[in-house]
């Protein structure tokens, strides 16, 4: 793997890795899932692929976050506040 | 004005988790359990950070009261842009009977030792629900308050808050320094991700003792039982409406 290249991509890992604690279908179900999704690729050389790939996964995390705070605001709202008509 | 601004955060049960009570009925079940910071309070950071952000106030401190694992939930407010943290150790007994009354006590203290233009709170927190803190500490201090804002905007040195109210909106303009309590509709929190909460391990927390504030943390309150809520009962199915009616009249309902 390129050199810079593999330092993004741990990087990558790891942030999603954190970010799959809150999963709401678990923390191992993500990991398995996240690290399969890794595998599958691990023998890309092609820099260019590689950064392809690297900006799916900050894709990733982007929807996870947005994933995470629907999912609570939408909890919140249901608990404390009146439907609308 | 200091520019300087307060914001409290409670480490709760995380909202997510199904909450069981205690088989004594003296309690919910916390240990094991996992806990995160008060998804009001987080409204209440995101607004301080957008503030600063904006060049409007010049500092954010976190506040926590409660015991060593409060720490966590201040890392998380400096991982989503806190500049530096305050934990104020409350453990054991007197952490069962915290409630809003010490904690705004300990809040008017450290707003005062702080020289705070602005205290932000969430508007309740989602285990006791209480929705007092805020307008206590704002009693305890004299200063004016804007609960359940839902928008803020800082004037000079005053401060316009649109209020969530039953009949609709209502919109304030208060003078600082003041309390805020942060409403659902506020903004939308930032999530504290590991490369924010990496950065934030520099950031330094303070720890305070209850007692080098003045505060006195004895409890007005006993909790004499937590329960469950009822069972809903099954519903019963009919065929007919005449069915329908013999049933309502048999229960006495017509």
């Amino acid at each position: 793997m390129a050199n810079p290249l593999k330092g993004e991509v741990i990087r990558l890992y790891k942030n999603l890795l954190y970010l799959g604690r809150e999963y709401p279908k678990g923390s191992v179900y993500f990991r398995e899932r996240l690290k399969s999704a890794f595998m599958k690729n691990k023998d890309v050389t092609d820099p260019e692929q590689i950064k392809k790939l690297v900006a799916r996964g900050d894709f990733v995390i982007k929807e996870l976050e947005a994933l995470y705070f629907l999912r609570k605001y939408r909890a919140i709202k249901k608990r404390y506040y009146e439907p609308e008509e | 004005m200091s520019g300087r601004v307060l914001v409290g955060v409670k480490r709760v049960i995380d909202y997510a988790v199904k909450i069981r009570v205690k088989p004594d009925n003296s309690g919910v079940v916390t240990d094991g359990v996992k806990h995160s910071m008060n998804p009001f309070c987080e409204i209440a950071v995101e607004e301080a950070v957008k503030l600063k952000e904006k060049k409007l106030i010049k500092e954010v401190v976190a506040v926590s009261c409660g015991p060593q694992q409060s720490q966590e939930t201040i890392r998380t407010a400096l991982a989503m842009g806190a500049d530096r943290g305050i934990h104020v150790e409350v453990a054991g007994k007197d952490y069962e009977t915290l409630g809003p009354l010490q904690v705004s006590k300990i809040m008017a203290a450290l707003a005062k030792k702080e020289d705070a233009q602005l205290l932000i709170l969430g508007k309740q927190a989602i285990d006791d629900d209480c929705n007092q803190t805020g307008q206590m500490t704002a009693a305890l201090l004299d200063w004016p308050q804007g609960t359940f804002a839902s928008e803020v905007s800082l004037d000079g040195d005053k401060v316009k808050v649109v209020r969530e109210i039953d009949g609709g909106l209502e919109t304030i303009k208060i003078s600082t320094p003041a309390v805020l309590t942060a409403d659902l509709r506020l903004n939308t929190p930032r999530y504290a991700t590991l490369p924010n909460i990496m950065k934030a391990k520099k950031k330094k927390i303070a720890n305070v003792k209850p007692a080098d504030l003045g505060v006195d943390l004895t409890s007005r309150l006993e909790v004499l039982k937590v329960e469950e809520p009822p069972q809903r009962e099954a519903g019963v199915k009919v065929e007919t409406v005449e069915d329908l009616v013999g049933k309502l009249k048999e229960t006495g309902r017509i």
